[in-house]
């Protein structure tokens, strides 16, 4: 059945609309810690210039955020900080973890280092490096475009699915002496 | 080592250490160092800043000797180091007292010099040395419910858990 429209009228699934603004207008919230958060800067600076990913508009207020960067090693007294902001953001909302410190603790294996962000709080998208290079942060916002578009939906279903539920990684603990340390 | 290069000459040494004010004197490039009987500390440093105008604190800080090379040299465990400053001709001098692993307590300097307080505060966070008439003895670095004092040399590297004893947020909550 052939339908007749004007020139100014496009037919679309709404979860595809929903996606394309989404994904083409992402607000970070910079969570720099350390080193990272330098080439955090020098990404949304001029010569790397973020703004051409419509990524350009950090906000140092979590409530007009959908996209956590967290640039830098995150130690046992910043964590509980950085929950809070994480649940501050309006849904939907996505995480980059940039770094090999707040991947994996990086080379800071210590008794005040957390040893991953994901181990607390999901994340989307991982970058490696000690400290990346901004191509590499340009190249994880285009990974996260991609991703929104291929299974975005307009009420953010997405995130109740099973597997985005889940912690990303087993989390093999040390015993913990004197009951705990810190409550929730 | 001759213990006269330095702030306090043969005589005063000879004589404070007739009044138990200090153990022992040693100099080394200059650098005067004394070491102070535990008890008598603040007696000592309220000499030191009175008669000798020391009039600066600069730094407290503290060494456990647990499994040193030369642990059988020192006579306590933790070794206490205090660092003063005479800022009109900026003559410096290093105080030594040593503490027991039992209860390990010192009096506090912070009635002599104000900047005595948080660094007080920093040994008590990570050596878990006692300061005895500190107005606010409270942790400085880490969290208030941390129950270690991680610079002590019998406390594991990587810790006893506390780093990973966090609630775990997940998608879709809160």
């Amino acid at each position: 059945m052939a339908l007749e429209l004007p020139d100014q009228v496009v037919v679309t699934k709404l979860d595809a609309l929903a996606n394309w603004c989404r994904k083409n207008s992402l607000w970070p919230m910079p969570f720099a810690t350390a080193c990272c958060g330098i080439e955090l800067m020098a990404t949304g600076a001029s010569r790397h210039d973020v703004a051409r990913f419509g990524a350009e508009a950090f906000r140092f207020t979590p409530r007009q955020c959908d996209l956590m960067i967290v640039a830098g090693r995150v130690v046992m007294k910043m964590l509980p900080v950085l929950q809070r902001i994480w649940q501050q953001m309006l849904e939907p909302k996505w995480c980059i973890s940039m770094g090999a410190c707040a991947s994996s603790g990086g080379v800071f294996d210590t008794y005040a280092v957390v040893q991953g962000i994901d181990r607390f709080i999901p994340v989307d998208i991982y970058i490696p490096g000690c400290p990346p290079r901004p191509e590499q942060l340009i190249q994880a916002i285009i990974d996260l475009q991609d991703l929104i578009e291929r299974e975005g939906t307009v009420e953010g279903v997405e995130f109740r699915l099973r597997e985005r539920q889940q912690p990303k990684r087993a989390l093999l603990e040390l015993p913990v002496i004197d009951g705990p340390v810190r409550s929730g | 080592m001759g213990a006269k290069d330095g702030p306090l000459n043969e005589e005063t040494i000879a004589a404070w250490r007739t009044e138990g004010l200090l153990d022992e004197a040693s100099s080394f490039r200059g650098q005067q160092r004394l070491i102070v009987p535990r008890s008598s500390l603040r007696r000592t440093a309220g000499r030191l800043r009175d008669e000798l105008r020391f009039d600066m604190l600069i730094d407290v800080t503290c060494v456990d000797y647990l499994a040193h090379p030369r642990r059988h040299e020192v006579a306590e465990r933790f070794g206490l180091v205090y660092q003063l400053l005479r800022t009109e001709d900026v003559a410096r001098l290093t105080l030594r007292v040593f503490v027991g692993e039992t209860t390990p307590c010192v009096e506090s300097l912070v009635p002599l010099w104000e900047s005595a307080n948080w660094l007080e505060r920093e040994v008590w966070d990570l050596f878990g040395i006692r300061f005895e008439g500190h107005p606010d003895l409270r942790r400085i670095l880490l969290p208030e419910p941390f129950r270690a004092h991680p610079l002590r040399k019998d406390y594991p590297l990587q810790g006893l858990g506390e780093r990973h004893n966090f609630p775990v947020l997940r998608r879709g909550e809160g």
